[in-house]
Order: structure tokens, then C-alpha cells, then sequence
């Protein structure tokens, strides 16, 4: 009864939307967040299934999807995913191939963001990839576009259809830590526009800023990276955390910052159970 | 056998063959400049392109710098059929070219 109560009262609030500045974030557990969420976006957009959040404003904006499907036929990451795939197979300069860390294949989108007991830190897909080159003497590759776009689409690509599964360890206090932090900073204001992650992506999901429709947070992790026609290029999630920071005049934080990597951990639990669809093409 | 560069599709539906095709180029304006030495980055940009079919030209695209990079195309064409054979061919400005053949579906 208590927990009906408390999931009624969350989404009460969640439609108010300013109200959750007054709730802490240790107040809700992971699980009850996950169905507050879901319940809060599928009531907001009937008659999407879950699974299709994960094309974000195509999965609730019909004109926009006709533009997009078109696109697909021949998407403009195609070439990158090539590339990434002969990054994957050259062998650095020791012999040894990306297989020496991942044994298991490039599939591994499934496995990140995920919290490492040991280090007592969230560690994310790049992070792993930028170690496995250190590891074998070559130089990391830079955070938000290029190279490690090409890598990571290729692996994306693999991985498509693993469905997102991050876990915060039952017990562990620095987990849940992580994930409240990651929790506070998408709900928090910041920035000379005030505003939160929240008020674009949940408040305000399904409408306009400007000529731009605004995506529901639901799903938004599952195609990284992501080909944006802004960019004319591939980029990665915290390529685009710096993105919206900037634009709400709020000062970001550099790439794979343990602030961004917590707000990943975050996010990503949020839409457990969509399967992932990386790499994918944006407006 | 060097990769091409032209990825193509073409579908026929009522006697008109729509062709779809990205094609992989820089297409370097000659304007940007090279952040780290200052320089201008040489113009490199596809000039034309050509699709034939049936031994007869059915398509021809004059193009420019002012074409972003790694273009795509799509365009319709009438009199041809299924399982014809297309052939798509671009030249640049600095004399590179490429083709590719499909049939159509």
C-alpha cells in the first residue's frame, strides 16, 4: 500500500514537474523510479510501446519519422560502422587486437554503464575502450567525436538488440550513491536558463523549442552514438551531456567527468528493458 | 580490390526505377583551414555525377563545394525493369573518380 502511495504521489509530482526539487533523491529506490518513469512517459504517450522509445522523437512525431526512415535506407553512420570494424580488427603496435580485452566479441553495449565495486566508480564503454589501448602502449583517443566514434559505432552496431540491463548492486551504499548523484544532477536547475534535464525531457517531452521537438528522456541512451545532422558527424553521449549544458548557458563538464558518468549511470538504468538501437541518426 | 566508395540501391514500382545511393567523399570546399598548420584545406568535391542504364544516361548532377560531405542522392528514372542492370559513376575536381553497378529490384 505504502509503495502504491508513494508511486502515485512520485507521478503526481513528476506532472507537476517543479515539485521533484522538493523530494530528495534517496527517497525512491532505483526500482521504484524505473516504474514511475515508464508509467510516467507511456500515460504521456499512449499507444507507444515501450521498445520503440528508444527511436526517441520518431517514436511520437509522425513527420519527423517519415524524414527519418527515409534517412535509414542508407543511414550516414554506414561508413563509420566499416571503419569502426577494420579499428576492431588492425592490431596495435604489440600484436594484440581490441579481442585481448573484450574475448567475448565487440557486442558489449550491454555490459555499461555498470558500477566497478573495486574502483568504487562507475565505468562506461569509452572508458573501457580508452584503457584497452593504454593497456597495449597506444595513445587514448579522444572522448567526444573522431576516432572513437568509429569504434564505438561498430560496437554499438553488434550489440543491437541487447536489451539495457544496468544494475545498481543490492547493498552497495557507494552504487546507490552514484545513481542518487547522477539522479539530483538531471533534476537539479542549472545554468543562466535554469533549467533541469528534467524540464526539456520530462516536463516538456513532445513539444517544441523552436523548430525542434523535445525527446522524452525514456529511451534516449540506447543509440549512442549518434550521427547528428547538427554535427555532420558522430558523437558521443557526453558529447551531447556538454551539448545541453552549454545550451542552458550552465558550464559542462569535460567528457567521461565522473559528474557525467554518474548522470550516464542514471539515465541509462532508467531505460532498462528497451533494447539498444546505437548507432542511429538525429536531427 | 580497393572499397567502393558508392553504396547504391534501385527499386522499380510501375514502370519507375527510384534510385537511392550515399556516396562517400569529403567533399572539401577549399574554404576551411587546417587547425593546426593554417592552411587552406585544397578544394576536393565531386563535379559530376552520371547513372546510366541500358547503355543510355538517365541521370546527370553538376555539383559543387556547396555539397556536404558524403552526399546522397535519390532520383527516379522511367524505362527500365526489373533486374536491369544501373551503373553510377562520379569524377572530382581533382580528376578521382568511382563507379558502381546494381541491378534493379
Amino acid at each position: 500500500m505504502k509503495k502504491q502511495l508513494v508511486a502515485v504521489l512520485a507521478i503526481s509530482l513528476l506532472a507537476t514537474g517543479s515539485a521533484f526539487a522538493n523530494k530528495k533523491a534517496t527517497d525512491t529506490t532505483p526500482e521504484e523510479d524505473l516504474k514511475v518513469y515508464r508509467d510516467y512517459f507511456m500515460k504521456k504517450f499512449p499507444g507507444v510501446p515501450l521498445n520503440e522509445f528508444q527511436n526517441g522523437v520518431y517514436a511520437i512525431d509522425k513527420v519527423s519519422r517519415d524524414s527519418w526512415e527515409a534517412i535509414e535506407e542508407f543511414p550516414p553512420y554506414e561508413p563509420m560502422i566499416e571503419e569502426g570494424e577494420e579499428m576492431w580488427n588492425k592490431p596495435f603496435a604489440n600484436g594484440k587486437t581490441y579481442s585481448s580485452c573484450f574475448p567475448d566479441g565487440p557486442a558489449q553495449r550491454k555490459n555499461y554503464p555498470r558500477w566497478d565495486a573495486k574502483r568504487k566508480m562507475v565505468v562506461t564503454l569509452p572508458m573501457m575502450v580508452n584503457e584497452c589501448r593504454e593497456k597495449n602502449g597506444e595513445k587514448p583517443l579522444k572522448w567526444a567525436k573522431g576516432p572513437i566514434t568509429r569504434i564505438l559505432s561498430y560496437m554499438a552496431y553488434e550489440s543491437r538488440g541487447q536489451k539495457t540491463h544496468v544494475v545498481i548492486p543490492k547493498g552497495d551504499a557507494d552504487a546507490l550513491a552514484a545513481y542518487n548523484d547522477g539522479k539530483s544532477f538531471y533534476f537539479a536547475r542549472r545554468g543562466q536558463l535554469n533549467f533541469s534535464c528534467a524540464s526539456c525531457h520530462v516536463e516538456s517531452a513532445g513539444q517544441h523549442i523552436r523548430t525542434d521537438i523535445l525527446s522524452p528522456a525514456l529511451g534516449q541512451t540506447t543509440g549512442w552514438p549518434v550521427y547528428r545532422s547538427k554535427w555532420g558527424e558522430l558523437g558521443t553521449l557526453h558529447r551531447r551531456f556538454k551539448g545541453c549544458n552549454k545550451q542552458v548557458r550552465a558550464k559542462p563538464f569535460k567528457p567521461q567527468h565522473r559528474q557525467y558518468r554518474n548522470l550516464e549511470y542514471f539515465l541509462t538504468h532508467m531505460s532498462n528493458g528497451i533494447e539498444y538501437n546505437g548507432p542511429s541518426a538525429r536531427k | 580490390m580497393a572499397k567502393s566508395s558508392i553504396k547504391i540501391r534501385a527499386k522499380e514500382k510501375g514502370g519507375v526505377t527510384t534510385v537511392k545511393t550515399l556516396i562517400t567523399h569529403p567533399m572539401e570546399t577549399g574554404l576551411r583551414k587546417n587547425k593546426k598548420t593554417g592552411k587552406l584545406i585544397p578544394a576536393h568535391f565531386i563535379e559530376e555525377v552520371t547513372c546510366e542504364a541500358g547503355g543510355k544516361k538517365v541521370f546527370v548532377a553538376e555539383m559543387s563545394g556547396g555539397v556536404s560531405k558524403n552526399p546522397y542522392l535519390s532520383f527516379k528514372f522511367t524505362g527500365a525493369g526489373k533486374g536491369d542492370e544501373i551503373k553510377l559513376s562520379w569524377v572530382d575536381n581533382k580528376g578521382g573518380s568511382d563507379s558502381a553497378t546494381a541491378k534493379i529490384r
